[in-house]
């Protein structure tokens, strides 16, 4: 009753519950501040009103890991700061997905010395590498919606949570 | 030289026999080990060098025995003067008393000459590293310290180095 003399008769729309689940974590996905250097200042740019993130539904930057599920990892990671990084992750509730944003992050770029690890996938497992030096906003936000590809492919007996 | 430091250092090289070097004006006063402390006291407590702008070190491996050079800038506010004292000391067991009990701020500087060359301060209150982490093997800036961290990756050898990295489990 209700709803359908409101708007009329709308119809019966069906769907696959692996889908429409996957399609909400797609529209609302909350990365968390990661900002380690350079990076992390066109992810602010990809943020702010020019090129605005959140018309991909990423309103908020969450500064706590367990409000969030991506982990946007923007600048190199010394490896004083990798057990720090380790943590966090470790902190996100599943699902969670990992962005490496930059060379730095992906491969330890130029930084090839003792200082950088070489590629953050040594300490936490990436799903997409963003390049660039730093990469610009569209390439990061290209990223994201790389991301939301995986994503709407994921099925429910692959994820981390049901094995 | 600058004519106010002129009888600083022939003040020094009186008490402690140093010999003196000079790089663009600047003094470099070579001061054993043993006697740095004093010199240090002395600098501070008569010819008010109160700050310590630097204390760092140089490796000259494989040119130079011995290898280190502990450097030890001191500037004075009051008469306008910087001079540098140099220690130098050798490769195997290089050994320096700690300025700590002179000038304060040297505690997280000789922590990380420690880190970063190896050299060891007799006597620091708190002998860690500083910037690498806990477990690190070898000093980063000394010349014998291999350059590159990882080899670089090509189309010939991608494979190879492929499978030596530590790619993380979920």
């Amino acid at each position: 009753m209700g709803v359908e003399q409101k708007l009329g008769d709308m119809g019966i729309v069906t769907t696959k519950l692996e889908e429409l689940v996957n399609w909400s974590r797609t529209n609302a996905m909350w990365p968390m501040l990661f900002g380690l250097a350079c990076c992390a200042i066109e992810m602010m740019a990809a943020q702010a009103s020019h090129y605005d993130m959140s018309r991909f539904g990423m309103e908020l930057m969450r500064a706590s890991p367990r409000q969030s599920d991506l982990m946007i990892v923007a600048g190199r990671v010394s490896r004083k700061m990798a057990p720090a990084l380790r943590l966090l992750y470790d902190q996100m509730p599943e699902p969670k997905w990992v962005i490496a944003m930059g060379d730095c992050a992906s491969c330890g770029g130029v930084f090839n010395n003792y200082a950088i690890v070489q590629g953050v996938d040594e300490i936490v497992p990436v799903d997409v590498f963003v390049a660039g030096c730093p990469p610009r906003p569209e390439a990061l936000i290209h990223g994201i919606v790389t991301l939301y590809e995986k994503v709407k492919g994921e099925k429910f007996k692959d994820l981390a949570v049901v094995k | 030289m600058d004519k106010k430091l002129e009888n600083i250092v022939q003040a020094l090289q009186e008490k402690f026999s140093v010999s003196v070097e000079e790089f663009r004006g600047e003094a470099h006063v070579f001061v054993k080990a043993e006697q740095i402390i004093e010199a240090l006291t002395l600098l501070r407590d008569k010819y008010d060098f109160e700050l310590l702008s630097a204390l760092t070190a140089s490796d000259y491996f494989p040119q130079e025995t011995p290898r280190f050079h502990v450097i030890y800038q001191l500037s004075s506010l009051a008469r306008n003067v910087t001079v540098q004292l140099r220690v130098p000391v050798n490769g195997d067991q290089p050994k320096v008393p700690t300025a700590t009990r002179v000038y304060e701020v040297a505690n997280w500087r000789e922590r990380e000459l420690l880190d970063m060359f190896g050299i060891q301060f007799e006597g620091h209150p708190d002998p860690r590293r500083i910037l690498m982490p806990e477990g690190t093997e070898g000093h980063p800036l000394r010349k014998d310290f291999p350059l590159g961290y990882e080899e670089p990756q090509f189309t010939f050898n991608l494979d190879e180095i492929d499978l030596r990295k530590p790619y993380a489990k979920e």
